[in-house]
């Protein structure tokens, strides 16, 4: 069968904040640019984002500024964020949520008329720009009504609206193309009928976000299974900091069918508190001695926080989300939890009725329609859920690139910006700042270029054959691989681990890569989701397996890696960033330690020396006093 | 707790098709959604249905559950009794691709002819001024996650393949009145709702409040306003001057 051929400048795979943004900055730089997804346009994952979007913009505290918003990134992070990123990050969030607002987004407002911004974990001052609990929804809508705003500029230049920008949706790439050692393309099919499609560009931007599909319980959606991911990796480029994984505190764990699915932190945020099944506010007995001096200790002090900030230390309730996962996993462990597995997160008693439903209202529909419980009235059960992966492909903080020329990134799936552990609302900020600079990294490596990559025949018929292998053999159902990789990383590669579960996880992965070379997918090739899932499993296994091997040779614990047998945090390891690519044999994935780079002097003299004290070692400190006393 | 349920689901592909019976395990608190998917793991993998988030954020799931337009993530299966057989169908408006999957590219193409945001030349970024009580019109309608089900529901198109061409949906319609309220949007939309985008279609029977799983009011608050703003433009034209420069300062200020 002829396969459908496209040629682009540039090729950004994933249709998310990251993918849009991105998009839209190659199309105003002039570059002709395709948009691929695998759902349907405007359905991506970050429309489920709820709480909001991290700026530093200072119209609800007017001492906030990109320096403590840089400070309280790196902290939730434990120091082994990538500097450079959460400086860039800290600096132009503003500027990119102020932009959204030119293109006709609707944030919830101030007083003053300016947009309004709440508190969130981790983070000193009010800062999330919101729309009430669904903020995602209105940035994804706005990032993709700018796109057809621009598809109508061109019709009225162009008379072809799809000149310049064109979106290919319910389209899976499966791999990427390479001309030598750069990047030529990308070859898919299409979900609606199974062809086959390449794309032929020398730019190509990933922005396909997680890979929460390798757990059972998880807020994320289908679209998680890790593609951009092992794209990169079977490209030749490295994933970093793969251990690190957030299990979100807050999930619903009743009923059954919609574990996992995320109840906001903004709960907490605007008040909410949680309790165990003794009635006692339990964070206050969890705050971690680097917290200690930022917390409240009585609930008295943290009640009056929300109406006077300034005199008053912040509640437990909002510790960085690791912290509250780890409380909650522990006060369920020692049998102080609620009947159906969690704990009590309870606005009911703190709120009036109204209020809640002016605030939360997609959480209370949320509770009513799927768990049969008002949140105005009685406390809502919730337990960690996986949520969002730290770790991902290892690019420069300005470009967005990889080391694979013409590969970028941006977004979750790229790593570094957000450390160990990434603050709420810092993700939707991270897609427009970095989505916008990959795809102006893309343009400009494309201007530096002196001809056209090609892709090779040998290489899109080797891609072909892969894809439709699954189709062409009576295997195992695929659905059973699946459920049995969800199950191992759930309970082996967790929230909290063991070197001997992990080890155990690992052999669990191998045969599992074994199986999936197996499986079967009955039925044709139009819309066939036993085919579709046949060829994901390749992609969770290779994120699983990274995230294992990295989590077994981190001997400390940090954010989102605790290893049960290492319960400390190293001074030693933060300087140790953990790097995953493909073995030479290409059958798996081989991890290897890489220096963090030292923080730049100003970064570095932004933070108390009492402070750092607690993450670095002796070395760096002695370093640091004699740049302070200079 | 479990139970088996009958379920009646439509199979099919390029235009051809036939409802296939199946008899399915159920657990506490699940959705129809789940079910299908049970179906796909255990008897039909091939199963064609779109979803995203299983929360009712994303508005993938669109399909007709007894008839009736609805999320298949959010229909809890103890709305039904145990012994009640369970028809699961794609939305009817729609061209079938597979099984559950429509076709959706109409609301695409509307999505395209409707003018975007049009701010006034000279703000920038960081300038906007707005207060709560002006945005929260907008706001109602852009808590839409485009399912579609109102568009699936009208009876404009439901059955009329012929009025297509001219008809947006409530879904474009509501945008049109959702940036014609928007405090700095300043395109003259009255016309061209009418005349393009065939509001005098709507005769506001309300079938697509009805149906819109985040409870818009899309006729009451979207489209009978809309009607009279273009009544009154048509009247009146110095009335609508008026309203337009009103809404400048008041954004400005
Ligand atoms: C329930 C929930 C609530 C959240 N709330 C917040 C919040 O309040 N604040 C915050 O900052 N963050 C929040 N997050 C995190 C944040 O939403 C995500 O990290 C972020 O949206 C990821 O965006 P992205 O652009 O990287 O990818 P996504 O938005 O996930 O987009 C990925 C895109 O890639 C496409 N894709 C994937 N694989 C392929 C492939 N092989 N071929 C083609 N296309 C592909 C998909 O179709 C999709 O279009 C939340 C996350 C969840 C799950
Ligand atoms: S109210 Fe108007 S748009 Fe809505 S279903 Fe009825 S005719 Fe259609
Ligand atoms: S208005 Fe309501 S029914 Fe119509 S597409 Fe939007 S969410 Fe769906
Ligand atoms: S799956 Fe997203 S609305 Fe149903």
């Amino acid at each position: 069968m002829e396969i459908e051929r496209h040629e682009y400048d540039v090729v950004v795979i994933g249709a998310g904040g990251a993918g849009l943004r991105a998009a839209i900055e190659s199309r105003q730089q002039g570059k002709r640019t395709a948009i691929v997804c695998k759902s349907l346009f405007g359905k991506a994952h970050t429309v489920m984002a709820e709480g909001g979007a991290a700026a530093a913009m200072g119209n609800v505290n007017s001492s906030d500024n990109w320096m403590v918003h840089f400070r309280d990134t790196m902290r939730g992070g434990k120091f082994l964020n990538n500097w450079r990123m959460a400086e860039l990050h800290a600096k132009e969030a503003p500027d990119r949520v102020w932009e959204l607002e030119a293109w006709g987004a609707l944030f919830d407002r101030t007083k003053d008329g300016k947009i309004s911004q709440r508190n969130f974990g981790g983070h000193e001052y009010p800062r999330l720009a919101h729309v009430g609990d669904r903020t995602g929804l209105e940035l994804i809508r706005t990032l993709q009504q700018r796109v057809v705003a621009l598809q109508q500029e061109d019709e009225k230049l162009h008379g072809d609206a799809e000149a310049y920008i064109k979106v290919f949706q319910e389209c899976t790439v499966t791999r990427l193309l390479k001309d030598g050692d750069a990047v030529s393309g990308a070859f898919g099919y299409w979900r609606e009928n199974g062809r086959f499609v390449v794309f032929d560009a020398p730019a190509v931007v990933l922005a396909t976000g997680g890979i929460g599909k390798s757990y059972v319980v998880t807020s994320n959606s289908w679209e998680y299974t890790g593609d951009g991911h092992a794209l990169a990796l079977l490209a030749g480029a490295k994933l970093i900091n793969m251990e690190f994984i957030q299990f979100h505190p807050t999930g619903m764990v009743w009923p059954p069918s919609v574990r996992g699915i995320l109840v906001t932190e903004s709960v907490r945020g605007d008040g909410g508190v949680l309790r165990n099944s003794e009635g006692r506010r339990f964070m206050f007995d969890y705050i971690p001695d680097v917290f200690k001096d930022k917390y409240a200790t009585t609930e008295e002090e943290g009640d009056r926080w929300y109406t006077d900030q300034a005199n008053n230390r912040r509640p437990p309730e909002l510790l960085p989300r690791d912290e509250v996962a780890r409380a909650i996993n522990a006060e369920v462990k020692a049998g102080r939890g609620s009947p159906q597995g969690g704990v009590y997160l309870d606005v009911s008693t703190r709120l009036p009725a109204a209020e809640i439903i002016k605030r939360l209202p997609s959480m209370h529909h949320q509770f009513k329609e799927l768990a049969d419980v008002d949140i105005t009235q009685e406390p809502m059960q919730v337990g960690p859920t996986c949520h969002y992966i730290m770790g991902g492909v290892e690019v420069d903080a300005d470009t967005g690139q990889a080391c694979v020329p013409g590969l970028f990134a941006a977004g979750e799936v790229s790593g570094g910006m957000h450390g160990s552990n990434r603050l709420g609302g810092n993700s939707l900020s991270d897609l427009l700042v970095f989505g916008r600079r990959a795809g102006a990294g893309a343009a400009a490596y494309l201007d530096g270029l002196p001809s056209r990559p090609r892709s090779s025949e040998e290489a899109v018929a080797a891609a072909e054959a892969e894809a439709l292998a699954p189709l062409r053999r009576a295997g195992e159902n695929p659905y059973s691989v699946h459920h049995e990789l969800q199950r191992t990383m759930n309970e082996l590669v967790g929230i909290i681990r063991r070197s001997g579960e992990i080890t155990e996880a690992l052999e669990a992965v191998e045969k599992l890569k074994e199986r999936a070379q197996g499986v079967g997918a009955t039925g044709g090739r139009i819309y066939n989701p036993g085919w579709h899932l046949s060829l994901d499993l390749r992609n969770m296994l290779l994120v699983s397996e990274c995230v294992a091997k990295a989590a077994l040779l981190r001997e400390e614990s940090r954010g989102g890696h605790t290893r049960d047998d290492f319960p400390g945090m190293s001074a030693e390891w933060r300087r140790r960033i953990l790097r995953c690519s493909l073995s030479g044999d290409a059958s798996g994935v081989t991890v290897e330690e890489k220096a963090q780079p030292p923080m730049r002097d100003d970064l570095i003299t932004l933070f108390d020396r009492a402070e750092l004290a607690k993450y670095i070692t002796e070395e760096e400190l002695a370093d640091f006093d004699a740049l302070v006393k200079e | 707790m479990s139970y088996k349920a009958k379920f009646r689901v439509w199979r099919g592909e390029g235009g051809e098709g036939r409802l296939e019976d199946f008899t399915v395990e159920v657990n506490e608190g699940e959705v129809v959604l789940d079910i299908i998917h049970r179906l796909q793991a255990t008897q039909a993998p091939d199963l064609a249905v779109r979803w995203n988030c299983k929360a009712g954020k994303c508005g993938s799931c669109s399909m007709e559950i007894n008839g009736r337009p609805r999320l298949g993530c959010m229909t809890r299966m103890s709305t039904f009794t145990e012994d009640e057989t369970i028809t699961v169908t794609p939305m009817r408006t729609f061209p079938v691709i597979k099984d559950l999957v429509t076709d959706v590219s109409f609301n695409y193409e509307k999505a395209r002819q409707i003018p975007s945001f049009t701010p006034p030349a000279g703000v920038n970024p960081g300038e906007y001024r707005m207060e709560q009580i002006d945005v929260e019109r907008s706001q109602e309608f852009r808590k839409c996650i485009e399912c579609f089900m109102c568009n699936n529901v009208c009876h404009v198109i439901r059955d009329h393949e012929e009025n297509k061409p001219g008809f947006a949906g409530p879904r474009f319609l509501m945008r049109i009145a959702e940036l014609d309220m928007h405090p700095y949007d300043v395109a003259d939309r009255k016309d061209a709702a009418q005349d393009e985008h065939g509001l005098g279609y709507c005769n506001i029977t309300k079938c697509c409040t009805e149906v819109c799983p985040e409870h818009i009011k899309i006729t009451d608050n979207a489209l009978i306003p809309m009607k009279e703003r273009v009544v009154d433009r048509r009247y009146d034209p110095l009335v609508w001057l008026g309203n337009k420069i009103f809404k400048r300062s008041t954004a400005k200020s």
